[in-house]
């Protein structure tokens, strides 16, 4: 490669040489169930004490996670669930009361080990800095309002979620 | 037992013991962006994953990791403060 060449494909403005660009985590929250809330916030938070920059895009039921008043309650899904925290016969988690018996259950592991809940664990990512996408379709399929919503969410559609997940160092699905 | 390090370098003390993961990391980074940089936050962990994470922990910001000590069922570390945020 000639000098010329180089010059014009390597990257040497002083910029470039500044302040290193933060690592970057884009998450996808899909899911609304109490135990596949913990994940990805677990994650931002733990991205974001890295040093990190943290961004989750909540979609689907993952925006119940988002969700004022449903974000308290997220339940435990006790069918078709073989590891669930009530080991019974799968066909017995569609009884009446499973699925509040196993949520009680997963509430008092989380407490006993003196987890935040999910509310909490909002809290801090939020003081973090995480960036909480909210996804608008969602929330026009399922009726939610962005008063609905907690507050500093990040509405947005898939193209500016790619966007920011686009320079992403990881980027997962949960 | 003598620590790895000048304990009389440590400026800050944190013990989270019996909280499991992210609270260990997430306290950690919070006890160390109050600390100067150059400065000693003395940190003690009981969650087994521990041992990997405060290392992974001060590789990510930036920090120096100047010892770790195993105490019956707990781990001891001292991070030294990097530049970072």
């Amino acid at each position: 490669m000639s000098d010329a060449a180089r010059l014009l494909t390597e990257d040497v403005s002083p910029a470039a040489e500044a302040e290193p660009r933060r690592k970057r985590l884009a998450l996808v929250a899909s899911k609304g169930t109490l135990d596949q809330a913990y994940p990805p916030l677990i994650l931002a938070t733990t991205a974001a004490s890295l040093g990190w920059e943290a961004g989750i895009y909540f979609t689907f039921y993952g925006l119940d996670i988002l969700h004022q008043e449903r974000f308290r309650k997220l339940k435990m899904a006790s069918l078709a669930n073989p590891s669930g925290p009530i080991q019974i016969p799968n066909l017995l988690g569609a009884v009446p009361g499973a699925t509040a018996a196993a949520t009680k259950v997963m509430k008092r592991w989380m407490k006993r080990s003196r987890m935040p809940d999910i509310p909490e664990f909002i809290e801090m990512a939020r003081d973090l800095g995480v960036t909480f996408f909210a996804c608008a379709t969602t929330m026009g399929v399922m009726g939610v309002e962005e008063s609905d919503l907690i507050e500093g969410c990040n509405i947005a559609g898939a193209a500016a979620f790619l966007d920011f997940a686009a320079t992403a160092d990881v980027q997962l699905f949960v | 037992m003598t620590p790895p390090i000048d304990t009389t370098r440590v400026t800050s003390r944190l013990d989270t013991s019996g909280l499991l993961c992210p609270l260990p990391v997430y306290k950690a980074a919070l006890a160390l962006k109050q600390i100067e940089p150059g400065e000693v936050l003395e940190l003690v962990c009981t969650d087994p994953g521990s041992l990997e994470d405060i290392p992974a922990l001060a590789r990510q910001r930036g920090d120096v990791l100047l010892g770790v000590e195993e105490r019956d069922g707990s781990q001891v570390f001292w991070l030294e403060r990097g530049g970072a945020g």
